[in-house]
């Protein structure tokens, strides 16, 4: 198996509110390879971000606090580590860029000051050799005129440019790893068609993995070598884009897919409702948290949690309905059911 | 009397004066809007897209009367409405509506939901609490809110909610057109399939008509009838949605097709990735506003600007070279 440069696993991230805990994300788990992309898609509220956050550190700057789990890097657990350790971890080993470029960046500091900062804490670099490494990075981001532009100041820039400019900045360092949370949602599609572009180019480049959160399934679909589907704070299904979009196996991937409309075929009729609404995260559903607002739902769905099973194939699922059996690559093998292996310590039942 | 437009728009252009010192001379013009004509017909959905700043939001504004024009002029059902006394112009306000994009900022947070649909019957019909109660009840049924929610207010509703909350604001009045300004952008894709589906139903049982603006093309491919193209406050393209997205006619059009990420694992058509930014709509470039950018220009569209004109089947474009 290909090395990873981070393993989530049954990462558990909560909030404390007047009603009590609140879990953001329920035992997650996943994984990245070296130099591979993870897209995690969801909608709002499904523990995307929290994630994220929760891997970086961040969440207890947020409120939130990690109660379960671990999420490996480098053989590492990031959960164990104090936050100090972690300040030298950030920036560094792992960078993180946002979806809104334009509040990432200080207003009051020229973009080659701001990029120089993150090389003269984590490299100790001089001040001039900072700068110059800086205006270089401004450079391979393929923004033109890089001597003049890192003298300039945020306001002075687009968009699309700003987001060159915290991709310079969260690249400085040489990260191991880059977690993007949405970072093209703020931009119009032509400007992300070129930062998308720009991304994979500099994956090869930096020779990086990536770890990229998005809620439009075409994003995923171009950048992804995996992606994870997450629903109301937990994983429901992961696996290659082919998976996902031709083979789709948990039905809330295949409502997802079906309501969103195409760009070529028939149109205009009425389109796919996936019926009801998200749950609030204070109030998840018992046994499968999808089962109110699921065609298929069973009595087990109502009272077991289905658990992450994996196929022969690698494509994972968590859904009672789910007979991964059907993608074995050798039709008929008998050893099928015993293939099949639980991610996590989600609630492991025998199939009835 | 039979208009072939509903709404009609001739040369509008919309600038927005640049100022500066004291005494705020005008140093210049942002032409966020420059010489748009466009008919939209009766009964049907005419898409709006184009990226942020091109104009698409204001050209709306100004069909509805909610920005003055600054040259050109507007038929609704072949009437001026520049020209319109006030006690008229109540009576056209109630004939256009429009939904607006962010649930969260568009409901006064202090109004109670059957207040915030209720408003515009009080400011322009005479009816009692009583009647006005049970249009409410209507209204909320119509756009598939619970009824028994209608005493709450507007932070106890979803994002998705809202919006139905803001659709039936916006039929209350019984309105001939409505302007969707990216009335689903905000919507995670669950709730937007939700929205959409409302809409088209809305409109084929109270014969509405929509002006639909949005950044997400295949949601406007999936509820136009006809889409126009807007780039830096000109309209560059204009047709019927499916040939619009089979074959696209003007450069900018075909590029902004093959920048959408498709959620499918095998791309079928070629990325055509743009160099550089939208230049400055306070100083647009000369002859096609495009040339700087479009990987078809030639000489001729540095100096001459091209006009959106017919191309037969419906069409019209405004390219020196179209494809």
């Amino acid at each position: 198996m290909a090395e990873k440069i981070l393993e989530i696993r049954n990462l558990t991230t909560g909030f404390l509110t007047d009603g009590g805990m609140v879990k953001a994300t329920d035992r997650v788990s996943l994984d990245i390879e070296k130099g591979k992309t993870l897209c995690v898609v969801g909608e709002s509220g499904s523990g995307k971000s929290v994630t994220a956050l929760s891997v970086m550190r961040l969440i207890e700057y947020a409120g939130g606090m990690i109660t379960e789990g671990e999420a490996r890097f480098d053989k590492q657990d990031l959960v164990q580590k104090s936050q100090l350790d972690m300040l030298n971890i950030r920036g560094s080993r792992i960078a993180m860029i946002f979806q809104d470029p334009m509040s990432a960046l200080n207003p009051v500091f020229t973009v080659g000051e701001q990029i120089a900062e993150s090389l003269r804490t984590h490299k100790r670099l001089s001040k001039k050799e900072a700068w110059r490494q800086s205006v270089d990075m401004l450079r391979r981001v393929r923004i033109p005129d890089p001597e003049i532009r890192a003298r300039q100041y945020p306001h002075e820039m687009s968009g699309g440019m700003c987001q060159r400019v915290v991709i310079a900045m969260a690249l400085a360092c040489n990260p191991e790893l880059l977690i993007a949370d949405e970072p093209t949602s703020a931009l119009d599609v032509t400007v992300q068609a070129q930062i998308l572009e720009l991304l994979l180019q500099l994956k090869q480049e930096f020779r990086m993995s990536m770890l990229l959160i998005t809620h439009d399934m075409g994003v995923a679909a171009e950048v992804a070598d995996r992606i994870t589907v997450m629903y109301a704070g937990a994983v429901v299904e992961e696996g290659t884009a082919a998976d996902i979009f031709e083979r789709p196996r948990h039905p809330y991937t295949i409502g997802l897919l079906q309501s969103i409309p195409g760009l070529e075929g028939e149109r205009g009729g009425e389109l796919y409702t996936i019926r009801g609404a998200i749950p609030p995260l204070s109030n998840i559903p018992p046994g499968c948290r999808f089962h109110p607002r699921c065609l298929y739902a069973m009595d087990l769905c109502r009272t077991n949690e289905p658990p992450l099973r994996r196929s022969l194939s690698g494509h994972m699922a968590a859904c009672w309905l789910d007979d991964t059996g059907a993608e074995d690559p050798r039709p008929g093998n008998p050893n099928n059911r015993e293939t099949k292996v639980t991610i996590g310590n989600r609630p492991e039942v025998t199939f009835p | 009397m039979k208009h072939e437009y509903l709404l009609e728009a001739r040369h509008v252009t919309k600038y927005f004066p640049i100022t500066t010192g004291l005494f705020n001379r005008v140093v210049g013009h942002v032409k966020a809007v420059d010489d748009v004509s466009l008919g939209i017909r009766s009964g049907e959905t005419f898409g709006l897209v184009g990226e942020s700043g091109c104009g698409k939001s204001t050209l709306a504004r100004v069909l509805l009367k909610l920005k003055k024009a600054t040259g050109g002029d507007i038929r609704f059902e072949g009437r001026d409405i520049e020209q319109v006394s006030s006690s008229d112009l109540r009576k056209l306000r109630q004939e256009m509506q429009i939904i607006f994009q962010d649930p969260f900022g568009s409901l006064n947070p202090r109004f109670l939901i059957k207040d915030v649909i209720a408003e515009p019957l009080r400011t322009h019909r005479k009816m009692s609490a009583k009647e006005i109660d049970y249009r409410v009840v209507e209204l909320m049924e119509l756009v598939g809110l619970d009824v028994s929610r209608r005493n709450r207010y507007p932070h106890e509703f979803s994002g998705g909610q809202r919006q139905r909350v803001g659709i039936a604001r916006a039929i209350a009045l019984n309105p001939k057109f409505i302007v969707a300004d990216e009335a689903v952008s905000a919507l995670d894709v669950s709730v937007q399939s939700q929205v959409l589906n409302l809409l088209q139903k809305l409109q084929k049982d109270l014969g509405l008509t929509y002006l639909f603006i949005a950044h997400g093309l295949n949601v406007v491919r999936h509820i136009s009838d006809r889409v126009g193209v807007m780039y830096l406050g000109k309209l560059v393209e204009v047709a019927r949605t499916e040939e619009l997205f089979a074959h696209p006619r003007h450069p900018y059009t075909k590029v902004l097709l093959s920048a959408i990420p498709k959620p499918s694992p095998h791309r079928t058509t070629e990325r055509i990735i743009l160099d550089g930014d939208v230049p400055s709509p306070a100083n647009p470039p000369s002859g096609c506003r495009f040339h700087t950018r479009c990987p078809y220009a030639q000489e001729k569209c540095a100096t001459a600007e091209p006009l959106l004109e017919p191309t037969g089947d419906d069409r019209q474009v405004a390219c020196h070279f179209p494809l």
